[in-house]
């Protein structure tokens, strides 16, 4: 602000270099430690725990591997606390706790509690089938997660990524079943993320209304309409209008033969590889693509993109068409993929947890992937411990990841930033 | 984006500015009678009455074209169509004519009943659905004044019934004292809950949105845990999920004798639309939210304590969400309740305090029409088989179009407000928060 008052002799520049540096990582992976620490200590199990590596159709079986329960643990709170204890050091030297670090400590933590978890008890734990299931749980949440990515970074905030989800859903089911095609339902799905994002454009562009009103109506609207919809005419008809024919599994040549996570990863149907490239080219298509740079260029100061000549109406309605269509494929995994058949509310709000990623993302793709996995990995978790009947009720077990993602977005993410211009329409002077 | 706060309260309860309402200015001559009329008959279809009146006819209209498209006696006689297009139009009225007039006689008034007593049970029962949902309303809305987007309403709502419903079964205390002791008891449960995302707003900037939705996960598994262990909140005895009845002492009273559901959660409800009214408009506080609304820097300039206002804010969004909690387990569902004790009512108050303008009494309206909705749309699946969901259609679309005026207008002809086609959407006004600050 100074800059544009004339300088005078008593103005001394000062050249300082400030490094903030946050505490809350260390506090966060303290907190973290201690409290399993606490566990182990009320909650003491004896006996091995096994970890189940191979699956069925392996070429080279893997052993399974069995480790004394309560020591491992023990072992990963130790390297919990050396690891705590780095981070405050670098902390203290004024430097930043690398995203790695935490990271890392996360999955060994993670490895103590399963050893915990599975201690003493018959049953193994499947890794293969915990990896596998986690994917397959986070592709719709990754979908609509790339969607509310791409429509926040051109400005428009997309509260309607559940009601996208669930028109995609309805329609990729009726549509299916009508085609008996699962191609033709993905493509239904398609259009209806689109036809639900053009409604959103419709009033939150055109009509400059509030995007969070319009996005929580939409859900809304959706919910309505699909459950009518269904309750109205699909469960009458149910064989002709609500039985999809589903997208079979193909095997990718050997990428599905390693061990592990060749099975869980590569041995999946269509739409799970259109997620593996739908995060790096929604990636490259924003970061390094003339349209990614005038989208964010909208998204963070319209006026400047207006001045040199974006259309900004124009370029905000084509993100969020994009957005549609890809949260839409999100949709057609419930009922191509998933299972063969619409139910009502069946995305059970899995558009807010992909808006939750978005967030912990920092509207970034990659890491709004990265953070819907972790939500399909926490969500399929509680079906793993319920194998190895875990100690624990089943409740707290399914709580975890809820409880773990407020220790992330409060320890390790901490101030994200929107964009700057995002849920703000846009008026030409 | 300020008729919403216009259309709800006229009375000028809302701190509505008047720059955009247009017609009032230039008044200063007085016009001849002739022009006077002519500007006041401008004046009431360029507002937001007339706005409200023909979103809620287009609404209405959607839903009449979704019933009859779906109705069986409709599509049977559009196959005979061109032989007998009478037919069609005579069961097209009478599908959507019949699950109207079941609407109304649920929600309003039930014409077919042989007494007053039984006439107007449907208003009670309006009055009755609506009480959970101003209280959840003005939760949110306040969140929202204060430019937070309280999505947790679900949580705060099960915690507080939880906590409720546990006083309300478990203690052995005098007649009206129990009631007093579980009511606050509720209330304080709702606000830590929200409190919890305050707070973490507050000391480490972690997004609201992320923490009340993982919250209202929290919520509901150890809700579900406390009810399925025994000696916690599950009835003894029993291997349901479901919790003893109430204790007779901290049962909220009937208002009309024991024919009518409608309870004294209702007068508690309406004090809280007083309340909020007065903390929003007339205390320093209420100031601090709506400054922190609007603006988060200049109220950082100005000298308010953002960080305590930001909790503060999400504390008292969580008590008035806690009330609705504490009239579903002490008013309404009496006889012992399982985890689906929140009946949507957490989500619905998203729409209601949208609708309602963020202001008090758009939200104690807004509510009772959703109230309305709500019991009338149990008749017409009732009656006519016409699915309840078709109420959220037409309630979403009510939103919709009352948010959008321009497109309301331009379907019934209306004249814009001021004729200048263009104006800056007076954001704010609505006390609705902006999405960027919503979404930073």
């Amino acid at each position: 602000m100074t800059a544009t008052l004339a300088p005078t002799p008593e103005d001394v520049v000062q050249h300082r270099t400030v490094t903030v540096v946050s505490r809350k990582a260390p506090i966060a992976l303290g907190v973290v430690t201690a409290l399993f620490a606490l566990l182990l200590l009320l909650a003491a199990r004896a006996g091995d725990a096994t970890f189940r590596l191979a699956s069925e159709g392996d070429l080279v079986a893997l052993p399974d591997v069995t480790v004394p329960g309560t020591a491992t643990a023990w072992v990963c709170v130790a390297l919990g606390a050396a690891g705590t204890a780095v981070a405050a050091l670098l902390v203290a030297r004024g430097r930043r706790v690398p995203l790695w670090l935490s990271l890392v400590l996360a999955v060994v933590l993670l490895f103590g509690f399963l050893a915990w978890a599975a201690a003493g008890s018959a049953g193994d734990i499947p890794v293969t089938r915990l990896v596998g299931g986690s994917v397959l749980l986070a592709v719709p949440i990754v979908f609509g997660a790339l969607g509310g990515v791409v429509g926040e970074r051109a400005g428009v905030v997309n509260i309607a990524i559940e009601g996208q989800l669930l028109a995609g859903a309805f329609c990729a089911a009726v549509a299916g079943t009508v085609t008996g095609s699962p191609w033709a339902g993905l493509l239904a799905a398609v259009v209806a993320g689109v036809l639900v994002s053009l409604v959103l454009g419709v009033f939150a562009i055109t009509y400059r209304v509030n995007q969070v009103i319009v996005g929580v109506v939409l859900n809304v609207l959706v919910i309505g309409l699909t459950s009518f919809l269904y309750s109205q005419v699909l469960v009458p008809n149910a064989e002709t209008l609500n039985a999809t024919t589903r997208f079979s599994r193909i095997a990718i040549p050997l990428l599905a033969d390693i061990p592990v996570v060749g099975p869980a990863l590569f041995n999946q149907s269509v739409v799970v590889y259109l997620m593996y490239l739908a995060v790096p080219a929604i990636w490259f298509a924003l970061a390094r693509t003339r349209w990614g740079l005038r989208l964010r260029a909208v998204g963070e100061h319209p006026k400047a993109a207006d001045t040199v000549g974006i259309k900004v109406g124009r370029t905000r309605y084509l993100a969020l068409v994009v957005a549609g269509a890809i949260a839409g494929v999100g949709g057609a995994f419930y009922t191509v993929v998933s299972v063969s058949s619409f139910g009502k509310e069946m995305t059970a709000g899995a558009g807010f947890i992909a808006l939750a990623a978005v967030i912990f993302g920092k509207w970034d793709p990659v890491r709004a992937a990265l953070a819907a996995l972790l939500f399909g990995f926490a969500s399929n978790l509680e079906g793993a411990l319920s194998i190895v009947g875990a100690p624990v009720p089943s409740q707290f077990m399914l709580m975890l990841p809820y409880v773990v993602t407020i220790f992330a977005v409060a320890g390790l993410v901490g101030r994200s930033r929107a964009p700057a211009a995002s849920g703000q329409p846009y008026v030409k002077e | 984006m300020s008729e919403p706060t216009r259309a709800a309260a006229p009375a000028g309860a809302a701190p509505a500015p008047a720059t955009d309402t247009g017609g009032t200015d230039g008044g200063a001559a007085t016009p001849p009678g002739d022009r006077r009329w002519h500007e006041a008959f401008a004046r009431i279809v360029s507002g937001g009455w007339a706005v409200s009146l023909g979103a809620v006819v287009l609404a209405i209209l959607a839903g009449s074209v979704m019933i009859a498209f779906t109705d069986e006696a409709v599509q049977e006689s559009a196959g005979y169509f061109f032989a007998r297009p009478a037919d069609t139009f005579a069961a097209i009225g009478q599908a959507v004519g019949g699950a109207y007039a079941a609407l109304f006689r649920g929600a309003v008034w039930n014409y077919e009943a042989d007494s007053f007593a039984a006439a107007v049970r449907p208003l009670t029962q309006s009055l009755t659905y609506a009480t959970p949902l101003i209280a959840a309303g003005l939760g949110v809305a306040v969140a929202f004044r204060a430019g937070m987007f309280n999505i947790g309403g679900q949580g705060q709502l099960l915690v507080s019934a939880a906590a409720a419903g546990w006083v309300g079964f478990a203690f052995d205390l005098p007649v009206g004292l129990h009631l007093v002791v579980a009511v606050v008891v509720g209330i304080l449960a709702g606000a830590l809950w929200a409190g919890i995302a305050g707070l973490l707003k507050a000391a480490t900037g972690a997004h609201e949105v992320i923490v009340t939705i993982m919250l209202n996960y929290i919520a509901f598994y150890l809700l579900s845990y406390l009810l399925a262990t025994p000696g916690l909140l599950q009835a003894p005895g029993s291997a349901n999920p479901k919790t003893p009845a109430m204790a007779e002492t901290a049962v909220m009273p009937g208002l009309l004798g024991d024919r009518y559901n409608l309870h004294v959660g209702f007068l508690l409800v309406l004090g809280a639309v007083v309340l909020v009214w007065w903390l929003l408009n007339r205390s320093s506080l209420g100031f601090g939210f709506r400054a922190l609304g609007e603006n988060a820097h200049a109220a950082r300039v100005a000298g308010i304590d953002v960080r305590r206002t930001t909790v503060l804010a999400m504390g008292v969004a969580g008590a008035l969400v806690g009330l609705a909690g504490t009239t579903q387990v002490l008013g309404l569902i009496t006889t012992g309740f399982g985890a689906d004790i929140d009946a949507g009512v957490g989500f619905d108050a998203i729409t209601v305090a949208l609708l309602g303008g963020s202001s008090p009494v758009g939200v104690l309206l807004a509510g009772i029409l959703f109230g309305a909705f709500k019991a009338g749309g149990s008749s017409m699946q009732a009656l006519e088989g016409v699915p309840i969901e078709i109420v959220l259609v037409v309630q979403s679309l009510i939103v919709l179009f009352i948010a959008a005026p321009p497109l309301v207008r331009a379907v019934f002809r209306l004249p814009q407000p001021g004729g200048r086609a263009r104006r800056r959407p007076g954001r704010g006004a609505t006390g609705t928060p902006t999405s960027q600050e919503v979404a930073a």
